[in-house]
């Protein structure tokens, strides 16, 4: 099994931390993983902001880069159902479809693929996990509240895998964080509160970390943090099953 | 003319024809329950239950809460104020009505409403123009859901019919429930027991 | 009396949001409020172990309903005029508005009550009338709240959600003669009960909206827990109901799916407390229905977009919207606000609404409460698509996405923009932690790190 690491744009420029834990964690799980060195970007930003038509490139740029892989795997619940849902490619549209089915996000790619029973990581610390939209409803890493369905949750699977860690009890579970692409500018406004009001709910039932599985969220919400000049520090999922 | 532009635009636009679900079945409470179920969501909605063994029962509670003058109102001929409506009254007359009361086809357990229709009304504005409205409910009649309603409506005739959950009311000042807005400022159902 | 809705014509959900998120404290209580609500939709819903089921029943008897439309209606109208009700169509607001008029000026009357219908807010009846020398009462108690404050309503279900009791007080001080001060909304819900019976027993005409109606028999299905659309109707020697043609159920049995989801899906509750069956007139009275089409057909060949249509206005999608709670029914600058409203919206007018389809973040809670299953989040993509294609995005927006293009399409590019960034952020981050940044308004910029992944895999995996 040859695995492709996909790494999303802004984690690499900006929070290499992330893709250097998620490539330890599954070396330490035995995956053969893979480093396609020429990739860029998803097409995501250009695409939710109405410029599909402009994706063309980053589309076939993927493809060139993953098609070959039995697996894509990337720490990042939007990218990978950004490439899910709008993967195409007019001259190669077979491998674009391929790709579409095999593409993980990582958790996901723990507990249905691997799956992973038994993570070696101890986090002895009260962590808050933000839900990312796109990962939760989109992916359907775990239940939604909306719904009548039995609950499950994905990524905390993993979590109560973790030594010492304690996942805080969150007074409104999955309501969105407010980053959307460039909706955290078009609309600073509504974005902003609504980054303030989930870092809140966060500090207010104890945290000291929070966790999610896309960065976009976490670096949303760690500059509202910041700004607050709070302690509580983000930390990707990868990096809390990584530690210790 | 309007209606053959918009038809026309319709039979343009629209998709290819897809499967129309008719077996409606769903979960119902057992009917064992759908007794202490209806009068659960009685209470829950702002209404009161008064258990009764004989129709008549309703003048006793009529005398005991409404003061000699009251207009009090009801098609039901075995009660003391059965009103002879003709069918043929002026809606506007009925503004002073105090209490009506009643009979009803039959009630749903999982949402505490009761169907009526205009032939029980005697006119169709006085469940709505009394200020306190009674419903006569017999035990038997109770069922579990909306889908066994429409079992039971099937192709009745009617000019009008409602279903009435409990006393009018309103959450548009804030949020904070107001029983008593344009309609009914109070639902008293009187529950007929079956013999055991 | 000026058009309500023109207070915020051209003035977009951005600029608007950004308004009513000046009063943070405010912003906390409709937020608040708004999410109670939706927290007693998911108890009712939950509370029914079948919900799923009943929603994808819902959305196959809607499907239906939109694939056979034009036999549904022919029915319809055949049945509704053999139980004595004279049907009408328009095709837009215009006509509608014209045929309402002509049916009260024909009977010489000059005042009507009305009771909720968001099809006439969006056809912007009550100006209509009101310029040609009607005078009309809303008598849904939000609705006449609003109607004395001169606003639109801010929600399709709870019309003054956007007002405080304080603030209904006054306006009821100064038109209904309640004691300045007085907010109880026990007693103003009183005030409002005496004041509109006065207008109820006075008025020969009633308006009012159409939740439902059934082609099979003819009858249509108004849902009210006030009771006015039927102290309306029942007292009135007209009674006008506006429909779009997209409310069609098939057959009567139909109803007990909808009307099991419409109210828990609204408010939480059951039911409503009337769900009043319209099939004929009243002895001696006129009973009206006018069948409105203002875009409907269009919006229905639409292929990526008809299933707009199956919307029943229950007004969840709103209540669940992060957004909405944040911005106000208001900043949609629509009829109809929210999630649907924004796939409803571009259809009518692409230019005045195109910034709608953008006021969200795609999370897909609205497409999870909707009780008919619109996917109206995957709408809100494809909008963006459509509204890009049609030109109505900014030039400047257009540029930064080619730029965006041309930096990721090419890896040398891509790694060169990086570093640049990263670089900028280390050692002249007063270029970019300034208010031009509206990142910086209210967020710091991220930490540079040292080296990107990419040079870190470098140097780590020969």
């Amino acid at each position: 099994m040859r695995v492709g690491l996909f790494v999303p744009c802004y984690v690499d420029q900006f929070y290499p931390n992330a893709a250097i834990a998620t490539l330890k964690l599954l070396q330490k799980l035995g995956v053969d993983v893979h480093y396609p060195t020429n990739q860029t970007c998803c097409g995501q930003p250009m695409a939710n902001s109405g410029y599909e038509h402009l994706t063309k490139n980053c589309n076939s740029l993927f493809i060139e880069n993953f098609a070959a892989f039995d697996y894509i795997v990337s720490p990042s619940g939007s990218c990978v159902l950004h490439i899910k849902d709008h993967l195409h490619d007019e001259k190669r549209e077979g491998d674009a479809q391929g790709i579409r089915k095999k593409v993980y996000e990582l958790v996901e790619f723990l507990t249905d693929v691997l799956k992973v029973e038994k993570i070696t990581a101890a986090f002895p610390h009260k962590v808050g996990l933000h839900q990312s939209c796109h990962g939760q409803r989109g992916l359907h890493l775990s239940s939604m509240t909306e719904l009548v369905d039995q609950p499950f949750s994905k990524p905390m699977q993993l979590l109560k895998q973790v030594q010492g860690l304690e996942i805080i009890e969150l007074t409104r579970p999955d309501e969105c964080c407010g980053f959307g692409g460039t909706f955290c500018v078009a609309e600073e406004a509504v974005s902003a509160k609504m980054g303030k009001d989930r870092v809140e709910d966060h500090l207010m039932n104890g945290a000291e970390f929070i966790t999610a599985a896309d960065m976009s969220c976490l670096m949303h919400m760690e500059g509202i943090l910041k700004r607050k000049k709070s302690n509580v520090k983000v930390l990707h999922i990868a990096e809390i099953l990584n530690a210790g | 003319m309007s209606r053959a532009a918009i038809l026309s635009a319709i039979l343009n636009n629209q998709p290819q024809t897809t499967t129309l679900p008719e077996d409606l079945q769903f979960d119902s409470p057992a009917k064992s329950v759908v007794t202490d179920k209806f009068v659960q969501m009685i209470n829950f909605i702002g209404g009161r239950v008064v258990i009764i063994h004989k129709v008549e029962d309703i003048n006793l509670y009529a005398l005991e809460h409404y003061p000699p003058g009251a207009r009090l109102l009801s098609p039901m001929q075995a009660l003391d104020f059965y009103t002879p409506f003709t069918g043929e009254e002026d809606p506007h007359e009925f503004v002073n009505a105090e209490l009506a009361v009643f009979e009803t086809h039959f009630a749903v357990a999982e949402n505490g409403a009761v169907w009526v229709t205009e032939d029980k009304m005697g006119a169709r504005v006085l469940p709505f123009i009394t200020q306190h409205l009674g419903m006569l409910v017999r035990e038997e009649n109770i069922v579990a859901t909306m889908h066994d309603a429409y079992s039971v409506i099937g192709n009745a005739d009617y000019g009008f019919g409602t279903f009435i959950a409990g006393p009018s009311k309103t959450a548009d000042i804030e949020q904070s429930l107001v029983l008593g807005a344009h309609g009914a400022r109070s639902m008293t159902i009187f529950l007929l027991k079956s013999e055991i | 009396m000026r058009d309500r809705m023109s207070t915020t014509s051209g003035i977009k959900h951005a600029e608007l949001s950004d308004i009513f998120n000046k009063d943070e404290e405010r912003v906390n209580w409709h937020d608040d409020t708004l999410w109670w609500i939706r927290a007693k939709r998911d108890k009712a819903a939950h509370g029914i172990s079948e919900w799923e089921l009943l929603r994808e029943t819902a959305s196959q008897i809607k499907n239906n309903v939109l694939s056979n439309l034009h036999d549904y209606l022919i029915e319809f109208e055949s049945k509704a005029q053999a139980n004595g009700i004279i049907v009408h169509w328009a095709a837009n607001a215009e006509e509608h508005n014209k045929i309402v008029l002509s049916l009260l000026k024909g009977k010489g009357i000059n005042q009507m009550v009305k009771s909720k219908s968001m099809l006439t807010e969006e056809c912007h009846l009550n100006e209509y009338l009101e310029r040609n020398g009607i005078d009309v009462i809303d008598s849904d108690l939000g609705e006449r709240i609003v109607q004395l404050a001169k606003e639109p309503p801010s929600h399709i279900v709870l019309p003054c959600i956007h007002k405080k009791k304080e603030e209904i007080g006054q306006l009821f001080h100064e038109h209904l003669g309640t004691a300045e001060g007085v907010s109880d909304p026990q007693v103003l819900t009183e005030t409002a009960r005496i004041h509109l019976r006065e207008t109820f027993l006075t008025r020969r005409s009633a308006l009012t909206g159409v939740n439902f109606a059934i082609a099979e028999t003819g009858e249509f299905v108004v849902c009210t827990n006030e009771g006015n659309a039927d102290m309306g109707a029942h007292l009135a020697d007209i009674h006008i109901a506006s429909m779009g043609i997209e409310k069609l159920l098939p057959k009567k049995k139909h109803l007990s799916v909808f009307l099991r989801l419409l109210t828990r899906s609204a408010t939480g509750q059951p039911i409503t407390t009337y769900s009043s069956h319209f099939k004929k007139p009243r002895k001696g009275q006129e009973m009206h229905i006018v069948l409105v089409d203002n875009g409907r057909s269009v919006q229905l060949g639409r292929e990526s977009f008809r299933n707009s249509l199956k919307c029943i206005r229950c007004g969840a999608c709103m209540n669940t919207c992060p957004v909405y709670r944040r911005s106000g029914g208001h900043s949609y600058h629509n009829a109809i606000a929210g999630p649907i409203g924004a796939i409803l919206a571009p259809n009518l007018d692409m230019k005045e609404y195109a910034d709608l389809p953008f006021a969200s973040t795609l999370c897909g809670s609205c497409t999870n409460v909707c009780p008919v299953k619109i996917d109206i989040h995957d709408q809100l993509y494809k909008w963006r698509q459509v509204i890009v294609k049609e030109g109505h995005s900014p030039a400047a927006k257009t540029i930064a996405m080619k730029v965006m293009d041309f930096t990721l399409s090419s890896p040398t590019r891509f790694k060169l923009a990086g570093k640049i960034g990263r670089w900028t952020l280390k050692n002249a981050p007063f270029t970019v932690n300034n208010q031009l940044n509206l990142w910086f308004k209210n967020r710091e910029m991220p930490t540079p790190p040292k080296e990107s992944f990419s040079e870190w895999f470098k140097k780590n995996n020969k």
